[in-house]
């Protein structure tokens, strides 16, 4: 190990139109050494790699690679200074063998020869423990090989700075096991690995050293020796922030809808949901917490009847006749019959819900088209209805006949939820309905939520901000890799409680 | 059937050029439907310089020169054509088919004009491309079949063996096909993708003008009469009937020529029905289709973002 630093961010910061995702970080790696990069969604892991990864151009601070000052402009300038970047999603050809993804773009004087570049992989891949065909196409492998493709491309380029993005998120407990073993294998080497991740006991088990970001800000590095991981939450959620959202008592609270030891696998087959059981009950919001992409699309998307639901049940009590059906076996086209509203507000806003060249109107219409008696469309109530929005939720927008593409983020999602809760709904779910918006926006989005569950609907919030979710909602279930890790009343719970349980390993769930 | 034979290959290799330029294109991602307009565009511009050339120098024009010049001239109209096509597809982001589909127009509406203008007076300039090896004729049915061609003939089997080797052998090629499959990571490895699907549709192009030319001037000997979009099609069918290998579209497209003028050698065939004759090669594009999705085999597919147009969007 050197004296001086491998790769040093000095008061590094970047901004999204105004926006700092990035304020001040500051820190350094050595060689043979592994940091853990620890925070929340949104907490700026990303963004900070992708400066170093060349991908962004900080707005402030330095870089030093070997102690001395450096620009990384550009995906091949981080190549120049040997560092490579293993991207959640990986960028890979489908077609191509192993080896061809791995020298794909690489200017070199010297003869395209595949078999000498395979034998230049399986060099690599004996080296440090990969298990991995060199002439094996992409499509046909699973996700762990795809991965050490994507860490042998890095790697064959001569990259010693190796940068992973959330490696274990798609992993099973063995795979992430086995990718351990490689990154040890690898500081043993000499390499200096950064690893971004959110699952306390990877960083314990894995990490010599950890820097945790919170919201953007850079809060301190530890040494994984003395650390814990209590102290290791608590500067990862913080302190708790007052935000004063008026929260009434549940009232009149009957069980809704009861979910119960639902299961789903996704098109690969791997598990997405694991027995999960919870109670929505009418009057009542229901928070679900968890890390993205912890299965809480898919657990929406089941009720919604859009995901396939391998094993389970998910039970509607309907208060109008005071039948149980299951859901289960009903069309979405019935379910959403039935009172159950979806408002999903993907990273997209577009993509799901809203047509964006179509104007406020038409995009009203998209619920109600079944209702029309004629071949021609009714356009009186949608454009009533467009109107009342427009006025309630205080839409800015020239009138109600502009492409929704073209208003701001925040007024495209009030228009969602306003059309969702026009349908007066019996169970309405949001997920990430303030993604984006700022302060303002936001609460009249929690006083919507807060009036249906007034008027006795089953509302669930499903939110990034724990803050939010404390002040919101009434009680909250947290859910982890697919199980549910724990319910908690949202009054008395405490951020570090929830944070815990988010980040609590996929083991205790159940098999898996 | 000798004769039957010889057609088929004339014709074939009026295919091949279009099916290999547009594969070539195909891979860079760019689904070039304009190849129809291209192939018109090529033709015009080729008759139009050797009719230029011959009226020049009169008689004594020389053997290279004729043929040089025409395949010059074929290869510059068809690469503007694809300069074209790149240019509003890459650089100003319009919709490929619309745009492809316009460039058809516009090259059909090329070569009638030329044909109203010039009339069939290519046959002068024919001649020297069904010029052919003196010895094909001592060597019985042999000669006839492989020694008995002009230049564009060969010309087109080269072309596709070259580019054949350069897809799958070259890194050109390596990098050419990921930009098709999947550009966002062509461009994340440093490859520069508006560069070579700029590249690979002029080229591409200039080649399937090519396949223009070798109709005119090889198969209808000089006799154009009327539009011949029609081939252009049919090229773009053998891309998909040879699953995107210009290797195989060497024979695909003897099978494609033979199939198109089976009508006329079979005896007895009504004048409608020689029009039906002429749909098989679509059949067997739609059966070959049929197959490949059923076996559904990644090889075999068309390369993954075709028809997408790419921007970088962020970075």
């Amino acid at each position: 190990m050197s004296e001086t630093s491998a790769i040093e961010l000095r008061n590094i910061s970047k901004y999204f139109g105004g926006k700092a995702a990035n304020k001040n970080v500051s820190l350094s790696i050595n060689r043979g050494e592994i940091l853990s990069i620890l925070g929340e969604n949104g907490s700026g892991k990303t963004t900070l790699m992708n400066m170093i990864a060349g991908i962004y151009f900080p707005d402030e601070g330095q870089i030093f690679i070997d102690g001395k000052e450096v620009v990384i402009r550009s995906p091949r300038d981080a190549f120049k200074y040997k560092i490579g970047m293993i991207h959640q999603h990986f960028k890979l050809v489908d077609v191509f063998s192993a080896t061809e993804n791995i020298i794909l773009g690489i200017d070199k004087k010297e003869k395209f020869d595949h078999k000498a570049a395979a034998n230049k992989v399986k060099e690599i891949s004996e080296r440090y423990g990969f298990d991995i065909d060199p002439m094996k196409k992409i499509h046909e492998m699973s996700v762990s090989e795809k991965q050490t493709v994507e860490i042998i491309k890095v790697l064959y380029r001569g990259a010693d700075i190796l940068i992973l993005d959330e490696p274990t998120a798609v992993l099973t407990p063995q795979e992430t096991q086995k990718l351990f073993n490689v990154l040890r294998k690898m500081r043993d080497d000499g390499k200096s690995i950064i690893i971004i991740t959110h699952k306390l006991h990877e960083v314990l088990s894995l990490s010599d050293k950890v820097a945790v970001l919170r919201k953007g800000e850079y809060i301190g590095t530890v040494l994984t020796a003395t650390t814990d991981e209590s102290q290791l939450t608590e500067m990862m959620v913080g302190k708790k922030v007052s935000l004063n959202i008026e929260r009434g008592d549940p009232k009149n609270c009957e069980e809704r809808l009861v979910v119960r030891n639902l299961n789903c696998v996704d098109r690969e087959g791997v598990k997405i949901l694991n027995n999960v059981s919870f109670t929505a009950r009418s009057g009542e919001i229901l928070g679900i917490a968890g890390i993205a992409g912890s299965g809480q699309r898919e657990l929406l998307e089941a009720i919604a009847g859009l995901q396939k639901v391998n094993e389970g049940e998910i039970v509607y009590n309907n208060p109008k006749t005071g039948e149980s059906d299951n859901l289960r076996d009903k069309t979405p086209m019935q379910i959403r019959d039935l009172g159950v509203r979806l408002s999903f507000v993907p990273e997209d806003r577009l993509g799901m819900g809203l047509v964006g060249n179509m104007d406020i109107i038409d995009n009203m219409m998209l619920r109600s088209y079944r209702k029309g008696h004629s071949v021609f469309l009714e356009r009186k109530g949608p454009r009533y209805l467009a109107e009342k929005i427009i006025k309630d939720l205080e839409v800015v927008t020239p009138d109600a006949k502009t492409p929704v593409r073209r208003l701001s983020g925040g007024n495209i999602q009030k228009i969602l939820v306003g059309r969702e809760i026009a349908a007066s709904p019996t169970v309405l779910m949001a997920a990430y309905p303030v993604r984006g918006l700022d302060i303002g926006a936001s609460y009249t989005i929690y006083n919507l939520l807060n009036a249906q569950k007034e008027k006795g609907v089953a509302v669930i919030f499903v939110g990034e901000d724990l803050d939010v979710l404390i002040e919101l909602c009434d009680r909250i279930i947290v859910i982890g890799s697919g199980s549910i890790t724990g319910t908690v009343d949202a009054r008395t719970a405490t951020k570090e409680e929830i944070g815990l349980l988010m980040t609590k390993s996929v083991e205790q769930g159940g098999e898996a | 059937m000798l004769a039957f034979i010889v057609s088929s290959i004339r014709l074939g290799m009026a295919f091949l050029f279009g099916s290999t330029g547009e594969t070539i294109t195909e891979k860079s991602g760019h689904l070039n439907l304009g190849i129809p307009g291209v192939m018109c565009v090529g033709a015009s511009c080729g008759c139009f310089a050797e009719y230029l050339y011959l009226s020049e120098v009169g008689p004594d024009a020389n053997y290279f020169l004729a043929v040089l010049i025409p395949i010059i001239a074929t290869v510059i109209g068809g690469a503007v054509m694809g300069f074209i096509f790149s240019f509003l597809t890459v650089t100003l982001r319009a919709n490929q088919n619309v745009t492809g589909l316009a460039l058809t127009t516009f090259g059909v509406g090329v070569s009638d004009y030329m044909i109203a203008e010039t009339g069939p007076v290519y046959s002068k300039g024919s001649r020297f491309f069904t010029m052919t090896f003196p010895f094909a004729e001592d060597l019985g049915w042999f000669g006839e079949i492989f020694f008995s061609h002009g230049i564009l003939i060969y010309l087109a089997i080269i072309i596709a063996l070259v580019s054949s080797y350069i897809l799958t052998k070259t890194r050109v090629g390596l990098n050419l096909r990921s930009v098709g499959e999947n550009p966002a990571t062509a461009d994340a490895a440093g490859i520069n993708v508006s560069r070579y699907r700029y590249a690979s549709t002029c080229i591409g192009c200039a080649i399937a003008g090519l396949g223009g030319l070798s109709f005119i001037m090889d198969y209808l000997n000089g006799n154009w009469e009327y539009c011949i979009d029609a081939i252009g099609w049919l090229a773009i069918a053998l891309v998909i009937f040879t699953v995107w290998k210009p290797s195989l579209a060497i024979i695909g497209s003897v099978i494609f020529g033979g199939l198109y003028i089976a009508s006329s050698y079979i005896t007895g065939v009504s004048f409608a029905s020689k029009e039906l004759f002429k749909m098989l090669p679509y059949v067997v594009t739609i059966v070959v289709l049929v197959f490949t999705s059923i076996r559904d085999k990644r090889e075999n597919q068309p390369p993954q973002s075709l028809g997408l147009s790419y921007f970088r969007e962020e970075r």
